[in-house]
């Protein structure tokens, strides 16, 4: 579903990324893993059209996705959460998700229909379907750090995405929040088949939930394959692992 | 001689040289502004009127010291450092409680400031024009190209122009505290964090910033009649030059100021009716082009 | 059930306000219709601003070349062309608009400040050249005495005038802004980037509601021309698109009413405070930085966060014991 090769990118001369590739099949759920600094979230940035690649190629379903707007990415189907807490802090709940929602109806330039009569049924139904349902008329700001990473993920959400990238969405999350955010990314894939990236600093975490993954080191890519490929591989255990690993 | 004025007439070389004397003042009055805003961030939409008061307090001191030559030096040196005070009691009053605000606020509050200053000048000084007298030694002019007059006044101010360039530039690149403030318009939070009182050095940036625009009124105001309304106009050019040059960037705020003076006398002989006209077009012109000022800024 | 409530209290509310500004012109003496009328127009400015400034985040430094446009496009219709005077409410607002596309399609690809500031520069252009071209706009005197259709040519005929088509206005903005393009354009205020990954074209909506807001500014402006038969250069002047943005903020530059509310007081402040002393100026000047310390989200956005809070912290420190 998602190919990207050999893509490159430097910011005034120090090469963030350098050489990254990456495969994901419609279904999957692939983790990129990688010290801090590797690249990850730049990776992401350039394939959801933040940054241009200054070389590389980044095909969605068959199509030439490079250097295209973020707005025009996200229609053709690829959302993202961020990392770093990203929502409409004046906003309530339910309007963070209506927005996304309404930018997927295409319905962002209707100027005489009241907004709150607008897009209600599907923006609850995923406000409900990611746990929200008892908060979404509060602000966004008052809600608590875990709530305003699922918020994080329902954004996302609102546009109908079919491909699903999720920027360390665990991060600051307590233990129970944790383990209720496994278990929404994976209803996601098996209830409505989306295909999910991610990344995550929590090994045991992207070994249980990850079909494959793909090591990020300094930029680029030094493996993609499965958990036990990965977990095996010298290379990897040396730069991220930490010492051996009995294989 | 007559070689020069073949490829260029007089009465061009000599608008070019009026152009310059304007783009001096223009310059130092730019630098203050743009080195606040560098370092600070802030818009100071009040640079205009303190400008006009360091006009007025060169008025009042040098007649006060008899209008001759001792009144101009004094009003010289007397002006910029009235002005100073007086920025000073604004920012530890007023400014150092809002930088951690939107900057919408910031540059409302220095309007405000505008406003107030604006109407403290009609208070103390009244409605009427003032006129500063040029001191004896550089009263008359002198015979330049083609024998067309030059005020030897401008003449003071060509020579002056590069000495304060010079010193601003010693100021900001080989003092301590021109290092530090230049670390600081890049990165606050780090300079803070090593140690140096963030808040006295933003007051002293400051302060600095609106000398230069008192000494820009002290030193223009035996050249044009002193009045209340002086600070609109010149704030507005203020921010085009600092724009153009980049913000923060001392050079860009020559660059600008070149630019702005000469296409401004220049267009004068051209279209004298829209004369003013130039200036607006040129600004407008490069930024369409770099939109981000002709040279680095710092932000 | 309590939203419609609300909207109804809503409706009675605005009808009582139409009412008593109806009611302006019979009651008060002429000088106060004028100056009621100057409220209404400096209110319509005042909102038209708050929809790029206030909703849209948008630092529109420079709102009062369009309502400087709007009044001039009026004025030259009426005095310098043979179309019928009303063609000249028409274009006004329309000239607005058009260069608010112009402009707005030369800014809009930079971030705030730099879009602020190159505002200001073409604003400063066309206040020059107004200022300039004497035989064209009058230069620094104006226009005055301008031919205004007999129909609205009175105190009275051209304060109802204003008051239809302010009230008109008012209810297209808020219509606007109550809309699934407001709820759009309220998000890229907060948070541009994620607009930009939720699939919304910033630029484009930005730029619809530059346009939008520039025609409500031209409109106030040719309004101004029907109540006061002039237009002069300062309407251009970047001082007085401060005081716009300061009519704003006075009043709550996140609720919609504030800046009607701020254009009020401001009006009203300054008409009283010219009868004691010159230095209207310098009292502006003190209350905004007391509005800038004390007050910052306005009048009516503080009675507004005081009624949200009310009731519950009550009764959370009553719980409380």
């Amino acid at each position: 579903m998602l190919r990207v090769k050999s893509l490159e990118k430097s910011f005034s001369g120090f090469k963030a990324v350098n050489g990254a590739n990456l495969d994901v099949e419609k279904g999957e759920i692939v983790a990129v893993i990688g010290p801090n600094g590797a690249g990850k979230t730049t990776l992401f940035n350039l394939i959801t059209g933040i940054l241009r690649p200054d070389a590389g190629r980044i095909r969605f379903k068959e199509e030439d996705i490079t250097g295209m707007a973020p707005h025009d990415i996200c229609r053709k189907g690829i959302s993202r959460s961020f990392q770093v807490v990203n929502v409409f802090p004046r906003l309530t709940v339910f309007e963070n998700v209506r927005i996304a929602v309404l930018a997927r109806e295409r319905k962002t330039w209707n100027m005489f229909t009241p907004a709150r009569k607008m897009a209600k049924r599907r923006t609850e139904e995923i406000i409900e379907g990611v746990g929200l349902g008892s908060k979404k008329n509060g602000l966004s700001s008052a809600l608590s750090h875990g709530d305003r990473k699922v918020l994080e993920i329902a954004i996302a959400l609102g546009g109908n995405p079919e491909f699903l990238i999720l920027d360390e969405p665990t991060a600051g999350m307590s233990p129970e929040e944790t383990l209720r955010c496994i278990d929404l990314v994976r209803s996601l894939t098996r209830r409505f088949g989306l295909t999910i990236l991610f990344c995550e600093h929590d090994m045991e975490l992207v070994f249980g939930l990850a079909d494959r993954v793909m090591v990020m080191v300094r930029g680029a890519t030094v493996i993609q394959g499965t958990c036990d490929e990965v977990r095996c591989n010298e290379a990897v255990q040396n730069a991220y692992l930490g010492g051996s690993v009995a294989c | 001689m007559d070689l020069i004025y073949a490829i260029c007439p007089p009465g061009i070389l000599s608008q070019i040289l009026v152009g310059l004397s304007r783009t001096v003042i223009l310059f130092i009055v730019a630098s203050g502004l743009t080195l606040i805003l560098g370092v600070l961030r802030i818009p100071n939409v009040a640079h205009g009127s303190l400008y006009m008061i360091g006009a007025f307090m060169a008025f009042t001191i040098s007649r006060a010291a008899g209008g001759g030559t001792l009144g101009f030096w004094l009003a010289l040196v007397g002006a910029p450092l009235g002005v100073a005070a007086l920025s000073f009691m604004a920012e530890r009053g007023l400014f150092r409680y809002l930088y951690e605000r939107e900057h919408l606020m910031l540059l409302l509050l220095t309007f405000a400031l505008s406003l107030v200053l604006g109407d403290l000048v009609k208070l103390g000084w009244g409605g009427e024009y003032k006129s500063v007298p040029v001191p004896a030694m550089f009263q008359g002019s002198v015979a330049l190209f083609g024998g067309l007059p030059f005020p030897i006044y401008n003449l003071f101010l060509l020579i002056l122009g590069p000495f304060v360039a010079l010193a601003l530039w010693l100021l900001v690149n080989k003092t301590r505290i021109g290092k530090i403030a230049r670390a600081a318009a890049v990165d606050r939070e780090m300079v803070g964090a090593v140690g140096i009182n963030v808040s006295w050095l933003y007051a002293t940036v400051f302060i600095i910033g609106c000398l230069l625009a008192g000494l820009g009124g002290a030193l223009v105001a035996p050249t044009v009649s002193v009045t209340l309304g002086m600070d609109n106009t010149l704030i507005m050019e203020a921010f085009l030059i600092v724009i153009v040059g980049g913000l923060g960037n001392i050079w860009g705020a020559l660059l600008g100021a070149l630019i702005f003076g000469l296409t401004q006398s220049l267009g004068i002989l051209v279209w004298p009716q829209f004369g003013i006209v130039f200036p607006y077009m040129a600004v407008i012109v490069v930024l369409l082009f770099r939109p981000t000022g002709l040279l680095k800024s710092t932000w | 059930m309590g939203e419609r409530l609300l909207d109804k209290n809503r409706i009675i509310l605005t009808m009582g306000a139409l009412l008593v500004l109806a009611l302006v012109p019979l009651a008060l003496p002429r000088f106060y219709v004028y100056m009621a009328a100057i409220i209404l127009i400096y209110g319509l400015f005042a909102t038209s601003l708050n929809l790029v400034l206030g909703f849209g985040g948008i630092y529109q430094f420079h709102h009062a070349v369009f309502y400087g446009l709007g009044a001039y496009g009026c004025a030259l219709v009426i005095m310098k062309s043979s179309l019928s005077p009303w063609l000249g409410f028409v274009v006004g607002p329309l000239v607005s608009a058009f260069v608010g596309l112009i402009m707005g399609v030369i800014c809009i690809r930079l971030s705030k400040l730099y879009f602020g500031m190159l505002q200001i520069s073409l604003g400063s252009l066309v206040w020059a050249i107004v200022y300039r071209w004497y035989s064209f706009t009058g230069g620094d005197d104006g226009i005055h005495g301008i031919a205004v259709p007999d129909l609205i040519s009175s105190g009275r005929g051209s304060y109802y005038f204003t008051l239809i088509v302010t009230a008109a206005c008012f209810f297209v903005m808020h219509r606007i802004i109550d809309s699934s393009f407001g709820s759009v354009l309220q998000g890229i205020r907060d948070n541009p980037v994620r607009s930009e990954m939720v699939g919304v074209n910033v630029r484009r909506h930005q730029l619809l509601a530059l346009v939008i807001a520039s025609f409500f500014a031209g409109v106030a402006g040719s309004l101004f021309v029907a109540v006061d038969t002039s237009v002069f250069p300062d309407m251009l002047f970047w001082t007085l698109s401060m005081e716009t943005v300061i009519m704003c903020l006075l009043g709550g530059w996140l609720t919609f009413m504030g800046p009607l509310l701020g254009a009020a007081l401001i009006v009203a402040l300054r008409t009283f405070v010219s009868t004691y002393t010159v230095y209207w100026a310098l009292v502006l000047g003190i209350l905004m930085v007391l509005v800038i310390f004390f007050l910052p989200e306005g009048v009516l956005g503080w009675l507004v966060r005081k009624a949200k809070e009310g009731p519950s912290t009550k009764a959370r420190l009553d719980a409380e014991g």
